[in-house]
C-alpha cells in the first residue's frame, strides 16, 4: 500500500528521496576515499621495510625520509658498527652515503642517484631482487667494482637485455651489474622515484668515486615493532655519547622512526575520515528533514484521504503504520540508491583523480542502518499527525 | 423493549437477539449531541429517538444546521451521543472504542460522499477494493469482491480506468462499489447527487432503489425533495430534533423517470 501511495506521485516522490540519496552517497564516498587513502599510506609505509629506523647525519628535520641531508660529516662507519654492538633492540645495520652520478651503457646513459652501502640494506628496506643477486660483504672489504640497480635504471640503460653480467661505465670506472632490485615505485612522501637508484658497496663509493668516509646514513631495522621505540631512544643516546655532545646541546644526527610516522599518517587519515564523514552524516541529517517536512505536506495535502480511510475503517494505527511505511520506504530506497551513487562516486574517483578508493562493508551496512533509522525517526511525527486528525473534521477539509 | 439505558451483558444479548427478531438495525434512543465551538456550546441534538427497519430507505432532510449532519456522523460511528444511546444491529456504539468503531465502520457500515472522495492516479477497481485492505482479507478474495460490487453498479468494463477517465455519475458509482464491497448492513448516503447533473442523479437513484429492493438498508441524506422523493421514508429535522417523520405516499420509480428525460451526451 505504502509503495502505490509514493507511485501516485512519482516526482514528489524522487525529490524527497533526492535528501538521502545525496547524503548517503556523500557518506560512502567521503568514507570510501578517507579510507583508501589511509590503506595506501599504511601500506606504502610498510613498502619502506618492516621496523624501520632512519639515522642521517645533520639535525634538520624534514617530512619525508629521504630528505634534510645535513652537511655534518660526524656520523662514521664506526657509529653503524657500535649501534649494531651496543644496542639491544637494534637487529641489523646498513650505513651509507649517495651522490648522483652519469652512467652509461653501451651507447646510453643515464644520469641518477648512486648509494653506497653494505649487502644488509637490502634485507633491512625489505627489497627483493628480480634478478641476479646482492653484493656481498667481501665486495665491501675488497672495495669492488659491482653495482645493484633499480627498475627505473635498468628500463632506461638496458631495455630488453638482461643487465645482470653486463658491464656498465660510472664515472668512467667499469662496474659489473650482479642484481636488478624490484620495482618500488614513488617514495610515501611522494616526491622520489625509489627505483631511480644504482647500489655499489660503500667503501667502493667512498674511496674511488666521492674520496670520503663519512656517512649520509644508517639505515637500522629494529627486532620488533615496539622495540624500535626502545631501539630509537638506544641509537639517540649511544651516538651522543660517541659525538661527544654535551647535555642541552642539539643532536648532529636525525633518528627517525618509521613506526611513528605510520601512527601519525594513521591518526591524521582516521581523522580526516572522521570529519569527511560527520559532514556526510550532516547531508543525511538533512535528508530526513527533508523527508518530515515533505510527508507533513502531504498528511495535511491528503486530509480528506486520511478522513476516507477513517471512515472506510482504519484505525489510527492503520493510518500511523501507512504513513511510517511511506517515511521508511523512501528513506531505505533513497538509500540504496545512494550507495549505488556512492559507489559511483568513488569508481569516477579512483579514476578520475587516481586516488585509491576503498568501500567497506561496515559502510554499506552502517549507510542502510542510518536511512532506515532516518526513515523511523523524521517519519514518526508526521505519521502521528495523521493518525491522530479527527475523521469527521478531515471529511470536512477543502 | 423500551429505549431505556442497558446495563448488563444478558440484557445487551437480549437487546441484539430483539433488534434481530425485528430486524431493527438502527435504534436511537433519545440522543444528544452538544460540541463546543470556541467559546460556544452547540446542541447539535436535542433528544432524536428514531427506529429504522433492515431494508428501508430513508431520505433524511433539513436546513442547514438542524443536526442532520450530527446524526449521519453519529449513525456512522464517526462520532458518539454526548447522552442517549445509538444502537447498531443491537450493539451499543457509545460503550466502543476507537478501534472497534474503526472494525464496525469497516463492515457493517458503506459510506457514499457529495463529492465522491475517489483516490486519484488509482484504478477504480483499486478504490473500490480500499475497505478490503483494512478487513485483512487474502488478495484473491479482495479482488473478487471489488470486481463483484463494480458489476453491481454496473461498471465492469471501467475496472482499470482512472477517476480522471470517468464521468461524475461513473465515479459516484465507484464510490458505491467501494461502499458495497464488505457487504454492510447499511448504506449512508450524504448528499450522493449533490455533484450530479439532473440526469445523472436520476441514474445514480435508480442503482441505490435496486440496491435497497434486494435488500440492502439506505439512509439518504439530502436537500432537494425531488431526490427525497424517490426514498420510501422522509425524517425531517429542525433544529437539533425530528420535526416530522412520514413514509412517502408515492415513492418515483427512477427507471421510469430515466425513460423521461432526454439523453445528454456523456
Amino acid at each position: 500500500m505504502a509503495l502505490r501511495a509514493l507511485a501516485r506521485n512519482k516526482m514528489r516522490t524522487v525529490l524527497t528521496m533526492l535528501g538521502i540519496v545525496i547524503g548517503v552517497g556523500a557518506v560512502i564516498a567521503m568514507v570510501g576515499i578517507g579510507q583508501g587513502a589511509d590503506q595506501t599510506m599504511q601500506d606504502q609505509i610498510a613498502n619502506l621495510g618492516s621496523n624501520l629506523l632512519f639515522v642521517s647525519s645533520g639535525s634538520r628535520n624534514f617530512g619525508g625520509l629521504h630528505v634534510g641531508w645535513g652537511a655534518t660529516k660526524s656520523l662514521v662507519p664506526e657509529d653503524a658498527t657500535a649501534i649494531l654492538k651496543e644496542c639491544p633492540d637494534v637487529a641489523a645495520v646498513a650505513p651509507g652515503t649517495q651522490s648522483t652520478a652519469q652512467v652509461v651503457f653501451g651507447n646510453d646513459n643515464w644520469g641518477t642517484r648512486i648509494t653506497g652501502t653494505t649487502p644488509d640494506y637490502f634485507p633491512i628496506r625489505s627489497w627483493p631482487f628480480q634478478s641476479g643477486e646482492s653484493f656481498t660483504s667481501d665486495d665491501v672489504l675488497l672495495a669492488s667494482n659491482v653495482a645493484v640497480i633499480g627498475e627505473t635504471v635498468r628500463k632506461n640503460l638496458f631495455g630488453p637485455t638482461n643487465p645482470v653480467g653486463q658491464t656498465i661505465r660510472i664515472q668512467d670506472l667499469p662496474f659489473t651489474v650482479v642484481g636488478v632490485l624490484v620495482a618500488k615505485g614513488q617514495s610515501p612522501a611522494g616526491n622520489e622515484d625509489q627505483d631511480d637508484n644504482i647500489y655499489v658497496p660503500l667503501t667502493t663509493l667512498q674511496k674511488k668515486i666521492l674520496g670520503q668516509t663519512w656517512l649520509r646514513f644508517i639505515m637500522v631495522s629494529a627486532r620488533s615493532h615496539a622495540g624500535s621505540y626502545a631501539a630509537q631512544q638506544q641509537i639517540t643516546g649511544l651516538l651522543r655519547d660517541r659525538h661527544r655532545i654535551r647535555e642541552g646541546d642539539p643532536d648532529d644526527f636525525t633518528v627517525r622512526n618509521l613506526a611513528d610516522m605510520a601512527d601519525l599518517a594513521s591518526e591524521s587519515s582516521k581523522v580526516m575520515t572522521a570529519l569527511l564523514g560527520a559532514i556526510a552524516g550532516i547531508c543525511l541529517f538533512v535528508g530526513g528533514i527533508i523527508i518530515m517536512n515533505v510527508m507533513l505536506i502531504s498528511v495535511t495535502e491528503r486530509t480528506r484521504e486520511i478522513g476516507v480511510r477513517m471512515a472506510i475503517g482504519a484505525t489510527e494505527s492503520d493510518v500511523q503504520r501507512q504513513f511510517l511505511a511511506e517515511a521508511l520506504l523512501m528513506s531505505v530506497i533513497g538509500g540504496g540508491f545512494g550507495i549505488l551513487l556512492g559507489a559511483a562516486l568513488c569508481y569516477a574517483i579512483s579514476v578520475g583523480f587516481g586516488w585509491p578508493i576503498l568501500i567497506s562493508n561496515g559502510a554499506i551496512v552502517g549507510a542502510v542502518a542510518v536511512s532506515t533509522a532516518v526513515g523511523i525517526f523524521f517519519g514518526y511525527y508526521p505519521a502521528q499527525k495523521a493518525a491522530q486528525l479527527d475523521p469527521i473534521e478531515a471529511l470536512r477539509y477543502e | 423493549m423500551s429505549p431505556q439505558e442497558i446495563k448488563s451483558v444478558s440484557e445487551q444479548q437480549a437487546a441484539e437477539s430483539h433488534a434481530r427478531a425485528a430486524d431493527i438495525v438502527i435504534q436511537a434512543c433519545d440522543v444528544h449531541k452538544t460540541y463546543q465551538l470556541g467559546e460556544t456550546q452547540v446542541h447539535a441534538l436535542r433528544g432524536v429517538s428514531v427506529e429504522i427497519r433492515r431494508g428501508e430507505f430513508v431520505g433524511i432532510m433539513g436546513a442547514s444546521g438542524s443536526g442532520k449532519s450530527t446524526f449521519m456522523n453519529i449513525l456512522g460511528c464517526l462520532d458518539k451521543p454526548t447522552s442517549g444511546q445509538y444502537l447498531l444491529e443491537g450493539t451499543e456504539v457509545s460503550k466502543l472504542e476507537k478501534r472497534q468503531l474503526a472494525a464496525i465502520r469497516n463492515g457493517k457500515i458503506g459510506f457514499v460522499f457529495q463529492g465522491f472522495n475517489l483516490l486519484a492516479r488509482t484504478t477504480a477497481l483499486e478504490n473500490a477494493e480500499l475497505p478490503t485492505l483494512y478487513a485483512r482479507m487474502n488478495k484473491e478474495e479482495r479482488l473478487r469482491r471489488a470486481r463483484e460490487a463494480l458489476d453491481l453498479v454496473g461498471l465492469g468494463e471501467r475496472m482499470h480506468h482512472f477517476p480522471s477517465q470517468l464521468s461524475g455519475g461513473q465515479q459516484q458509482r465507484v464510490a458505491i462499489a467501494r461502499a458495497l464491497v464488505n457487504r454492510p448492513s447499511i448504506l449512508l448516503a450524504d448528499e450522493p447527487t449533490g455533484n450530479l447533473d439532473s440526469r445523472t442523479s436520476v441514474e445514480v437513484m435508480a442503482i441505490l432503489q435496486s440496491l435497497n429492493e434486494q435488500g440492502l438498508t439506505i439512509v439518504l441524506v439530502t436537500h432537494e425533495h425531488d431526490i427525497a422523493q424517490f426514498t420510501k421514508r422522509n425524517i425531517v429535522f429542525r433544529d437539533g430534533k425530528i420535526r416530522r417523520d412520514e413514509p412517502v405516499a408515492q415513492p418515483s420509480r427512477a427507471a421510469e423517470v430515466l425513460k423521461t428525460m432526454p439523453a445528454i451526451e456523456d
